[in-house]
């Protein structure tokens, strides 16, 4: 009456044979919306990666690109910056109120807002991907009391919720710990785990129901390797989506942490939010060159991200695959149209709208 | 109508007592977030101005030595008495702040929504009914810029050309100084009290001064309203009806105002109301960049003097701000669409 799912082979020759694929089929993953999408959300997906390629090569090459570091007022080419310089050749966006480079700010910004958004992006997948797997899973009291834990948090302003937090860990966490950036990533974490949680948790609950996860079950598998080998990979399907989309509010949750003066802390890395709110005093004055390109690089990012989401959604989401709406063809205004308007009836083009 | 699952009153009551547990959760965080997280209030606003005999005193005085779980229910039973506290620092009465600051936040989101309710509606009704066009594409990039821009850089570009470069508008508070001290505070909200007492200019000038923060403000919820309107009438454009009434010989535009729009209004309105949280969120980083006097602005301001007991009724104020909106969007939901009940 034995029955074992597991046929023994040769172990070596599978590993290879997997280690090999596994390569492959990250990159199978990773060009997939690119190589399916078409049209619209094509071009939406080649423009985002290439606004946010454009931040990430500015982040990790920021020591080469900067002119000046973050908090440098001088350096041996440039001798002393001088206060409220408009932008010259010398500081191309000028300089600002404490005398630091603008340009080179921005640069050093987009290290640290790529540092912040990814380190809480991969916070929250884990702990809400987790945290929906495993209330959808066991259920009960404990899924009653995450959902209404959850729906609290979601419900809640989230800039207000990440202010308090980060306060709160600005005061208590032991300095050391990744200071101001591991801060307002926990900040930003917090707000945004409902959302995977919710998606997570509705999928694990559909999921658990099928013949699959049953089967496996009957078989004798422990709840572990039901949920991770079953359960995982067919309810993390919407998880790229969400997480880029994310990734776009977390970056303005971030500036306007930054803004307001929480999380990071001035004097260890440049913020773009932190900059504008400097700028303000500036702007009553009709200095515009300590605002302008700080905000200008938030929305270049968060337009970036959005591209990348949204054309990631057109590409992978069925429902809205499906969902192409046909061009309606309206009588145009003012002809009161006196025949039966078989012209209101559109012509089934669907394939270009998106 | 009636008859089918339930009747409107049933959905009505049933909802507004799923109220009580809800806002029973979010005070309950409110409360674990200010007061278990951080420790007791009075060490946290004065420790190391007072000595430590002195805080003590303090702290029994105001019963924060007792423990946390009477803490709480006494909490819970303050709030539902309408007592939310006396703020550490400054000893002003929580309700206070509500009615003082609570009036120029909803001065300005009021401002607000109307601003975004007079960009977004036309918008996402041209965009809607010119799909895919290039007046469709314009307004749907205005609409990703609105929400791409931090509302705090629109403010400072609104400074820059409105107060630093035209000199058209002043850029911080309600009213100037002078207007200020010369109308007399009768319902907080300056603008009425100008009216009230026949102050033309004061009226002027608070409105004056209302106008970046509203436009701010309002640009950033517009985006949202665009994209909402866009896609669902878009959505009701290709339903049997549309079709008909196009049909019958109906004009476009016609069909559009009065057919489509008002199909769409269901999704609308309740997407609508979740965005209260992004109103309230923009309302906070709006009034600090327009050195507003509202609730998001006195927050800010107890944080940093770290005054938890007046955050903690001001974060109360805001919940209950949030559940009783969401109760409100489901009411109005009901009374729109009579498919929605229980």
């Amino acid at each position: 009456m034995v029955f074992t799912p597991t046929v023994p082979t040769d172990k070596d020759l599978h590993a290879t044979a997997a280690r090999r694929s596994w390569l492959r089929k990250t990159v199978d993953v990773i060009a997939y919306p690119y190589r399916a999408s078409s049209g619209v959300a094509r071009g939406m997906l080649v423009a985002g990666t290439v606004m946010v390629g454009f931040m990430v090569v500015l982040a990790i090459f920021a020591p080469l690109l900067a002119p000046a570091g973050f908090n440098e007022v001088e350096t041996a080419e440039l001798g002393a910056f001088p206060k409220h310089a408009p932008p010259s050749s010398e500081h191309w966006f000028g300089t600002n109120v404490q005398r630091f480079d603008v340009l080179s700010r921005v640069i050093w910004g987009a290290r640290t807002e790529l540092q912040v958004v990814l380190l809480s992006l991969s916070l929250t997948v884990v702990t809400g991907v987790l945290l929906g797997l495993v209330a959808g899973y066991v259920g009960g009291w404990l899924d009653r009391l995450l959902v209404l834990v959850m729906d609290a948090l979601f419900a809640f302003p989230y800039l207000l919720l990440a202010i308090v937090v980060a306060f709160l860990l600005a005061d208590k966490l032991p300095q050391g710990l990744g200071g101001g950036i591991a801060v307002a990533a926990v900040a930003i974490t917090v707000v945004y785990i409902p959302q995977y949680f919710r998606v997570v948790r509705n999928s694990t609950i559909s999921a658990k129901q099928a013949t699959y996860v049953e089967a496996a079950r009957a078989i004798g598998a422990p709840p572990f390797v039901v949920v991770m080998r079953y359960l995982f990979s067919n309810v993390i399907q919407s998880v790229p989506v969400i997480a880029t989309l994310n990734g776009a509010d977390a970056i303005l949750t971030l500036a306007g942490l930054g803004f307001l003066g929480y999380g990071l802390q001035p004097t260890e890395a440049s913020e773009w939010g932190y900059d504008l709110q400097r700028a303000v005093d500036d702007a009553t004055a009709g200095i515009w060159w300590t605002g302008l390109f700080p905000g200008l690089a938030i929305v270049w990012l968060v337009v970036g991200l959005t591209l990348v989401g949204e054309g990631l959604n057109e590409t992978l989401n069925p429902t809205l695959r499906v969902r192409r709406l046909i061009p309606v063809q309206l009588t145009s205004v003012g002809t009161t149209a006196q025949e039966p308007a078989v012209a209101g009836r559109s012509s089934g083009r669907g394939g270009e709208d998106a | 109508m009636a008859g089918r699952s339930g009747s409107l009153r049933e959905y009505l009551l049933v909802r507004l007592l799923l109220l009580v547990p809800n806002v029973f959760v979010l005070l309950t965080l409110v409360f674990v977030l200010l007061r278990v997280a951080p420790g007791d209030p009075i060490s946290a606003a004065l420790g190391g101005q007072l000595p430590a005999s002195e805080l003590a005193r303090r702290r029994a005085e105001a019963g924060y030595d007792r423990p946390l779980l009477v803490q709480y229910v006494e909490y819970l039973g303050q709030v539902l008495s309408g007592d939310l506290g006396t703020t550490v620092t400054d000893s002003r009465a929580v309700t206070d702040i509500l009615v003082v600051n609570g009036a120029a936040t909803l001065t300005l989101t009021v401002a607000a929504v109307l601003v975004a309710l007079l960009i977004g509606v036309p918008l996402g009704l041209l965009g809607a009914r010119f799909r895919n066009t290039w007046l469709d594409v314009v307004i749907r990039l205005f609409g990703v810029l609105t929400y791409a821009a931090p509302v705090f850089f629109v403010g400072i570009v609104a400074i820059v050309v409105f107060t630093g470069m035209l000199g058209w508008l002043p850029a911080s508070h309600q009213a100037s100084p002078i207007m200020q001290y010369s109308v007399e505070s009768r319902t907080h909200f300056f603008l009425i009290d100008a009216l009230l007492a026949g102050n033309t200019r004061a009226f002027v000038d608070g409105l004056r001064h209302l106008v970046l923060p509203a436009m701010t403000l309002g640009l950033l919820v517009s985006g949202v309203l665009i994209r909402l309107i866009r896609v669902n009438v878009a959505q009701t454009l290709r339903d049997d009806y549309v079709e008909a009434a196009l049909a019958r010989g109906i004009s476009g535009r016609r069909v559009v105002l009065s057919h489509a729009f008002r199909n769409a209004l269901v999704p609308f309105v309740t997407v609508l109301g979740l965005q209260i949280a992004l109103l309230l969120g923009g309302a906070i980083l709006t009034e600090t960049t327009f050195s507003w006097p509202g609730l998001g602005q006195q927050l800010v301001q107890y944080i940093n003097a770290r005054d938890y007991i007046a955050v903690q009724g001001i974060m109360t104020i805001f919940a209950l701000v949030v559940a009783v909106m969401s109760l409100l969007i489901d009411v109005v939901n009901a009374l729109i669409d009579p498919r929605v009940r229980y």
